[in-house]
């Protein structure tokens, strides 16, 4: 029927019906993109196109960016000369099945502002780079956002992978619905559920996605909320946070007092301070919360409303990190909590008439072992290598424990209940220690430069991480605190420190962090 | 088993005279090779002719009924020499793989091949894997066929077009007694189409015909004097028989106008771009049809002289589009019309870039400035001057934010782990040179690992370590190959070369069961039963045979531990020789594949089954992403606390996870955190595991209670 070889007829300029859809598909390797592809084929020879598709399968790539071309005509009966790769300022319809990806696309120059229709799902795939930083290295999904709104003659934008998990399917069957639901094809709703049916193959879990983002894309879905859902947080004022609290009427006595010197506290630190407080009470008890408010009494002591009490708000949050450090007993202690059981439940989807096992990974170290020993002992043992080195031998191992099982729950459990001897322990007495060192260090700083004093509180979001982590993160924040001497004065020494913590975030071992600090020695 | 099942789509191998063929490139290709008489056919898998071999595997049914002989050939080279068999016989055969590290493998088998030349049609089909999404480095496989001389056909990339180009390579090769290269860019191989089918043809002679009468003619045979004559014989008698082949056959098309001052000649796998440059310029219509006078070479090598200057006659200015560097049809191009006294000019890398693909944008810039600068009253006057419309959306700032992607080891890939333990080792012995190799494990490379200075070659890793061999090291070299490499190469390259030349490096072969990175295919040490083939021969035996002493089997790559203990003793250890590790465990991707849908059935069925699932606890996980360092596993990634107190984002796998146990074991191994968790769902659990469940869960809940009823408990907590 199609003669490609047909004789050539004068050129007779491009008529409307004779247009050429172009479409391409970024997606993420492993998402589906080849079924939405053969699927979009199939629509369009079910409405009398012809179409065609290509790709680079490329079978080793399994997780980078690939693409995914259709281009379509109405079916005159002669073949049109399809090309086979997208061009820059050529694409009629984009479809991203993961917002970087629809970044990569407007780079790329596949998106233009007169004609090009831009549907992405909203959700993010984090790539290594983003994940192997030691801070946050994820990308701006705002940028992206803003910039798609300039850069598409139309932009649909939503979360069309929750769609399809929350279906039990791909995401292919959610963007082919969002495709379908922007009309940005001339075909009806009805062929492209056809050609889902032709599939065969989890048919029924597709549609039910594909016709969520068909009317989340036309715009019918009037109730759902915007995308990027934002739960407000529900500690806005100290109130709500009273309430949820529960436990033996002598303790929850003693909560409504710490919970009145909140209410005491300025405005602005009020929800931090209480976000602190039931951290630390939790961690460790009634009179751990009541040291708690008396270090952050001590900024107050310091600030004022024209600072918006950032000194305080900063002392708040990283006092309570800091108190809660992260030992063995509070590892025992979480890992055999109730609430703790059911949020795995939750995330494994345990159904009814399965049994669920868990195993934990355990490491302990000498280290670790001191420090849950009582202060004079641990340090004993630690002040004689030998000594240390024998029993690090019998210790140190990778562990794995069974929480579902009656010893492993109980060796955990028995840990846990160590807390009430934490203050006796050595592991205490050092963070103690750290914490005074670190918090009289940014108060002493507060007379002659304020955003200092905050920045030096701030470094404490560095120390995390656990053994070899938890040195490495230990020697950054030290590393850090060592450039106050160089820009203490400076007007800009608040900025510098800022700058260094940022650095040292960016990397495991800390190389930008000895790049930056040679910077500031060289000031 | 191959990674993509063609079962269903084989079926239309069987199409008749008149049917409608509608489906991928490669698919067309087999079909075309059917209708030709094909009589055998060989291959090494490859982007983008992986699925060729896989559609040629799934249609040993069909091939056997046509009594067409189809091997998956150990290497490019072997499948190259298998086309020895149409030597003497007059019996069409194909091979095919990727090209040019195929080409590359098999120009040994391809020169011998092409000195003697063919009696039966011979064709190598190359898929091209250049520009966007390829895997290695970038070359023309234009060179090979110039210096064999062996002849390549680079079709029009439409299923009619290539179609006819596996009918006419089989002619051309016959009537040139030439083997013949028919070279298909790679989106041309996965591009879905149509065209009439034609009745599949058994081939005239079979193989088994031809080994029940035996022929030999020494004239054939690559040995002087004979092989004096054959250089002779390719530019005395196969080379004008060709030329004269594709010029009474009109191999290459003419479109467009037949008078006009400019044209454009092309490779024929370039004439869509070129259309749709034109058609983009407002030169060209939907279907092509243009007044620009276009060349479109079908066949690429030989050039056809008189063709050439025949179209060139009359233009002022000719544009040549030919796609890689060197330009060597421009140059021959250009000689011609020299050598002829044309006043033609011929330009092509002044418009187009010297190297790199000639994607749309390339092609409309190229063709547009050639245009503009030799005749400019063929455009649109909004072509000629543009109106500066300025892209309008300043992107600068998006580079910087989108992260790349490059591919990386898959959910619960078996090497990860391999790669992990490399890590952890370096950590404590320091860095060492690493020799990498081609397969999945070179993804070893990218972040997370970074691991690998070189890559030298398929079943070359070893090989590309064997100069860091010296008493005065006080570090081994480590280098890495795959199980594919090592059947199709590395065995006698690789380990036999170590233990000759006594190199004392260590040498870690990943073995997961298939040649993965290509698609899942079958091996020699392949666990699985094969039908077809024989498998289940184990590389640690090829190994001891090649006389390596100090060898170790992991049976289990997820064991971090082991790995890293018996990498440390192969680097530390006072033997001599090469020291070398088989790390064994099967590509997770297949495994999954295979277990998934019996493991379904048999939840389904009421078996008792266990799956295994890993989790993180978020409030035990710092934030430190120090797991992550060691993983780049994509269902292990990052999510945000809604808890103003946590500035970083903590550790999260998600659903896909199939809990191989990396995460686990690399946390114990590296000593990293307690976050990790790992969860078995034990379904249809017996009436043992429901016993103990309750009463496990009685007593831990007493416990929890008894604990929570004497401390407060923060809902949100």
């Amino acid at each position: 029927m199609l003669d490609h070889n047909a004789p050539l007829r004068p050129k007779a300029g491009a008529a409307e019906d004779q247009r050429v859809i172009k479409l391409a598909v970024l997606a993420v390797g492993g998402q589906g993109g080849g079924v939405l592809a053969d699927w979009i084929t199939d629509v369009a020879e079910r409405n009398g196109y012809v179409a065609q598709s290509t790709s680079v399968a490329g079978v080793a790539q399994r997780t980078g960016a690939t693409i995914y071309y259709v281009e379509m005509a109405r079916d005159t009966g002669r073949l049109p000369v399809f090309a086979l790769s997208p061009a820059q300022g050529d694409v009629d319809i984009l479809i991203a099945a993961e917002l970087m990806e629809a970044g990569r696309a407007i780079i790329r120059g596949f998106v233009t502002p007169e004609r090009t229709t831009l549907i992405t799902s909203s959700h993010r795939i984090a790539a290594v780079s983003e994940k192997i930083e030691p801070g946050d290295g994820r990308a701006s999904s705002a940028k992206v956002h803003a910039t798609a709104e300039a850069a598409a003659r139309r932009f649909i934008a939503f979360d069309m992978e929750k769609i399809a998990a929350d279906n039990g399917t791909m995401i292919s069957a959610s963007l082919l619905g969002a495709l379908a639901g922007s009309d940005a094809l001339p075909f009806t709703r009805e062929t492209y559920e056809q050609a889902i049916g032709a599939g065969g193959r989890g048919v029924k879990a597709s549609l039910a996605a594909f016709g969520a983002a068909y009317d989340r894309a036309r715009g019918i879905a009037g109730a759902a909320p915007a995308s990027g859902t934002t739960e407000t947080p529900s500690t806005s004022e100290a109130g709500p946070g009273v309430a949820k609290v529960s436990g033996p009427e002598s303790l929850l006595q003693g909560w409504q007092q710490l919970a009145a010197r909140i209410d005491a506290l300025p405005a602005p630190v009020r929800d931090m301070a209480l976000r602190g407080l039931k951290k630390v009470v939790d961690y460790q008890d009634i009179a751990y919360g009541g040291e708690y408010l008396d270090r952050l009494g001590r900024a107050l002591a310091l600030d004022d409303a024209g600072h918006a009490y950032a000194l305080s708000v900063a002392a708040a949050k990283h006092l309570a990190n800091a108190m809660c450090y992260d030992d063995m007993i509070r590892v025992a202690d979480l890992k055999t909590r109730s609430t703790r059981d059911k949020r795995v439940r939750r995330e494994v989807g345990v159904k009814d008439g399965t049994v669920l096992q868990v195993t934990e990974y355990f490491h302990p170290r000498i280290e670790e072992f001191c420090g849950t020993l009582p202060a004079g002992l641990g340090s004993y043992i630690e002040s004689r290598p030998k000594l240390a080195a024998f029993l690090d031998r019998r210790i140190n191992r990778g562990r794995h424990i069974r929480t579902d099982s009656f010893a492993g729950f109980a060796a955990l459990w028995f840990i846990g209940g160590l807390r009430r001897w934490r203050r006796s322990l050595l592991r205490h007495k050092v963070e103690v220690a750290h914490l005074e060192r670190w918090y009289e260090l940014a108060l002493g700083h507060v007379r002659e430069d304020y955003a200092l004093a905050v920045e030096i509180l701030n470094c404490r979001r560095l120390i995390k991480g656990y053994s070899d982590t938890h040195a490495r993160a230990q020697s950054k924040f030290d590393r850090v605190l060592s450039a106050l001497d160089l820009v203490k004065g400076r007007p800009d020494a608040a900025d510098w420190i800022r700058r260094l913590r940022e650095a040292a975030l960016k990397d495991e071992k800390g190389d930008m962090l000895d790049g930056a600090l040679k910077t500031v020695a060289s000031l | 088993m191959a990674e993509r099942s063609f079962a269903k789509e084989v079926e239309k191998l069987r199409l008749g005279a008149g049917e409608e063929f509608a489906g991928e490139g490669i698919l067309a290709i087999t079909k075309a090779l059917l209708q030709c008489g094909v009589g055998y056919v060989g291959g090494y898998q490859g982007a983008p002719i992986s699925h060729l071999m896989d559609v040629l595997a799934d249609a040993q049914d069909i091939l056997g009924e046509l009594g067409v002989h189809f091997e998956a050939s150990a290497s490019e080279a072997t499948a190259t020499a298998m086309l020895a068999a149409s030597v003497h016989y007059p019996i069409r055969g194909a091979a095919t793989f990727k090209s040019t590290v195929g080409t590359n493998v098999a120009s040994d088998a391809l020169a011998n091949l092409a000195s003697g030349g063919v009696t039966g049609g011979a064709l190598i089909i190359v898929g091209e894997d250049y520009g966007e999404g390829s895997s290695i480095m970038q070359e023309r496989s234009h060179a090979f066929a110039m210096k064999s001389q062996v002849w390549l056909l680079d079709p029009r990339p439409n299923l009619p077009s290539i179609v006819k180009a596996v009918e006419d390579g089989f002619e051309l090769s016959e009537a040139s007694n030439t083997p013949v290269m028919l070279q298909v860019r790679i989106r041309c191989c996965h591009v879905h189409g149509h065209f009439i089918a034609k009745d599949n043809k058994r081939p005239p002679m079979s193989v088994a015909d031809a080994l029940d009468a035996p022929r030999r003619d020494t004239g054939r045979i690559v040995l002087p004097p004979a092989s004096f004559l054959h250089e002779k014989e390719k530019v005395q008698k196969r080379w004008p028989a060709a030329v004269d082949f594709i010029r009474r056959n009109k191999i290459n098309e003419i479109f467009g106008s037949d008078h006009g001052a400019v044209g454009i000649v092309m490779q024929g796998g370039m004439y869509n771009a070129v259309i749709r440059a034109l058609q983009r310029l407002g030169l060209a219509d939907t279907y092509g049809d243009t007044d620009v006078p276009l060349y479109v070479l079908n066949a690429v090598y030989p050039l056809v002289d008189d063709e050439f200057l025949s179209f060139c006659e009359g233009k002022q200015a000719v544009l040549v589009v030919e796609e890689g560097q060197p330009n060597y049809i421009e140059q021959a191009f250009a000689a011609m019309l020299h050598k002829a006294g044309r006043g033609t000019r011929l330009v092509g890398k002044e418009h187009l870039p010297m190297a790199g693909e000639y994607t749309g944008q390339v092609m409309l810039d190229g063709i547009g400035s050639f245009l503009r600068a030799e005749a400019p009253h063929l455009l649109p006057g909004e072509v000629r001057a543009p109106n500066k419309s300025g892209e309008g959306v300043d992107t600068a700032d998006l580079i910087n934010v989108v992260p790349g992607r490059p591919p990386g080891f898959c959910i619960g890939c078996p090497e990860r782990p391999i790669f992990a333990a490399t890590k952890l080792v370096e950590q404590e012995l320091g860095k060492h040179h690493i020799a990498s190799d081609i397969g999945c494990h070179l993804f070893s490379i990218m972040p997370p690992f970074e691991l690998g200075a070189t890559t030298m070659g398929y079943g070359l890793g070893p090989a590309s370590a064997s100069a860091f061999n010296s008493p005065d090291a006080k570090r081994r070299s480590i280098s890495f190959v795959g199980d594919g490499g090592f059947w199709h190469n590395g065995l006698t390259s690789s380990i036999g070369n170590a233990v000759f030349n006594k190199n004392d490096g260590v040498i870690v072969i990943v073995d997961n069961f298939y040649s993965a990175a290509t698609g899942g295919q079958d091996i020699l040490s392949s666990r699985a039963g094969n039908r077809t083939k024989s498998t289940k021969h184990p590389i640690t035996e090829a190994v001891k045979g090649m006389g390596v002493k100090w060898l170790r089997h992991i049976d289990r790559t997820y064991d971090v531990g082991k790995m890293q203990d018996t990498l440390r003793e192969a680097l530390t250890t006072d033997e001599k020789g090469p020291k070398v590790i088989v790390a064994s465990s099967e590509c997770m991707l297949n495994r999954e594949r295979r277990e998934k849908p019996l493991v379904d059935k048999a939840i389904k069925g009421g078996e008792r089954v266990v799956k295994p699932k890993f989790g993180v606890d978020e409030d035990i996980c710092t934030g430190d992403h120090a797991c992550m360092r060691l993983s780049g596993c994509p269902s292990l990634s990052v999510k945000s606390l809604d808890d103003p107190l946590r500035d970083d984002p903590v550790a999260s796998i998600d659903q896909n996870c199939v809990g191989c146990g990396n995460c686990g074991e690399v946390a114990d191994a590296a000593v990293l955190c307690p976050s990790f968790y790992r969860a078995d769902v034990v379904h249809n659990p017996s009436r043992w595991d429901r016993f103990l469940e309750s009463a496990r869960r009685a007593v831990i809940g007493l416990l929890q209670r008894r604990r929570e009823s004497r401390r407060l408990t923060f809902a949100d907590a």
